[in-house]
């Protein structure tokens, strides 16, 4: 005669409910599922191709749902060098972009100017944008970027999500204005 | 045909042709009014067909102080060829367009006006091709710094929004910078001074909904 002994969740005593906080719920839900904003510029988009690849899968983490459209993406990883003409964009896009966002500047362009001390160059993509990670890196290999998702996964983590859900928050401007 | 009998048949046809001191390519300065013809001559009777470069030099306190360069190359003969003219105009620096004998010509030349400001008459779309319409400067002339001017962001409502300006680009310290020792040919091209270096500080973190995001690193 064999006995099956039940470990862990048991349903009979536990009944169909877990108790759990809000913000560990959300939290857990938005950082396994963080859809990222390709926002490739320059040579750092190869590694961040890469990371998208079998080699690196960047999908063990829940990040592989790259969105081309700002409105169904979280997180917008700039990889490449900014450029004053391209600033604009790049903020415009950020604007449409839903809440929660939130914005990871890969390699040293993105994060400082790099190497492009130069009169075209925006010198570090958070002169437009709140930038939540920096990689270090020129470019970052898809290591580093994946480190660097998962200190954003840390952080997403650490918020209080649901001040943010009840706070009575108006309506964030759009960067563009009708002309 | 060897290199002195084409400099003689060019020669002969254009009387106006002087030889260019060159370290590689065959060189030649033309006048600037027969430049379509010369550049036509060498595309249909030389065998150049195909245009490789333009660009022009900025020898900023000389007179005529730009001088457009063509780059062309025979894929007969595998020969490239180099022709100079000189602009009309210092200040306002004028040179015909040659986007009708080669479509190539056209962004090129786009891209000359963009650095040099040098107006090419006759050009069918001559707009800025990598700055963006309304940069008031020319980035490739002798006077510009290297690290830039200050100007506003091309669009006024991101710029507002974000408090965000064109700036001089630091040209000390940073992450990326070398020891300015040894000749200037060894090293990377920056300000010997920190006369460029930026000043303003970046904006403190924008205001965000949850207030600023602190990064806590948990351990678990
Ligand atoms: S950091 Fe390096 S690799 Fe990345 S965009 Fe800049 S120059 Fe390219």
């Amino acid at each position: 005669m064999s006995t099956t002994t039940e470990y862990g969740y048991n349903s009979k005593v536990e009944g169909e409910v877990v108790v759990s906080r809000a913000d560990a719920v959300i939290n857990w839900i938005r950082r396994h599922s963080v859809w990222p904003m390709p926002m490739g510029l320059a040579c750092c988009a190869i590694e961040l191709m890469a990371a998208g690849g079998s080699r690196f899968d960047i999908s063990r983490f829940g990040m592989e749902v790259m969105r081309f459209s700002p409105r169904q993406s979280d997180c917008m990883i700039v990889a490449g060098t900014v450029t004053y003409k391209m600033a604009e964009v790049v903020r415009r896009i950020y604007d449409q972009m839903a809440e929660p966002k939130w914005v990871v500047a890969m390699g040293a362009c993105a994060s400082t100017g790099g190497m492009y001390r130069s009169y075209a160059v925006l010198q570090g993509v958070d002169r437009i944008v709140p930038v939540d990670v920096y990689i270090s890196g020129c470019p970052p290999r898809p290591e580093a970027l994946l480190d660097g998702m998962m200190r954003l996964q840390e952080k997403i983590r650490n918020e209080s999500s649901t001040r943010g859900l009840f706070k009575d928050r108006k309506a964030r401007e759009l960067a563009y204005k009708e002309a | 045909m060897s290199e002195t009998d084409f400099t003689t048949a060019l020669r002969e046809r254009f009387p106006g042709v002087t030889e260019r001191p060159s370290l590689d390519l065959a060189a030649y300065d033309c006048p600037h009014g027969e430049l379509q013809d010369i550049l036509r001559y060498l595309r249909d009777d030389a065998g150049f067909d195909m245009l490789m470069d333009v660009t022009a030099i900025d020898a900023y306190e000389e007179s005529p102080r730009f001088t457009v360069v063509y780059h062309l190359f025979s894929t007969a003969r595998r020969e490239y060829v180099r022709i100079a003219t000189p602009c009309e105009d210092d200040a306002e620096p004028r040179a015909p367009s040659v986007a009708d004998l080669w479509p190539a010509a056209d962004w090129h030349e786009r891209e000359t006006y963009d650095m040099f400001g040098i107006t090419f008459t006759g050009h069918p779309d001559l707009r800025r091709i990598l700055m963006w319409d309304g940069y008031p400067y020319f980035p490739l002339r002798k006077e510009f710094p290297l690290a830039g001017h200050e100007v506003d962001l091309p669009a006024p409502d991101v710029a507002e929004r974000t408090g965000a300006k064109v700036l001089p680009a630091p040209m000390m310290g940073g992450p990326f910078h070398s020891p300015q020792k040894g000749p200037m040919s060894r090293r990377e091209p920056r300000a010997d001074d920190e006369s460029w270096t930026e000043t303003r500080e970046k904006d403190a973190a924008q205001a965000l909904p949850d207030g600023p995001r602190d990064f806590k690193h948990s351990d678990t």
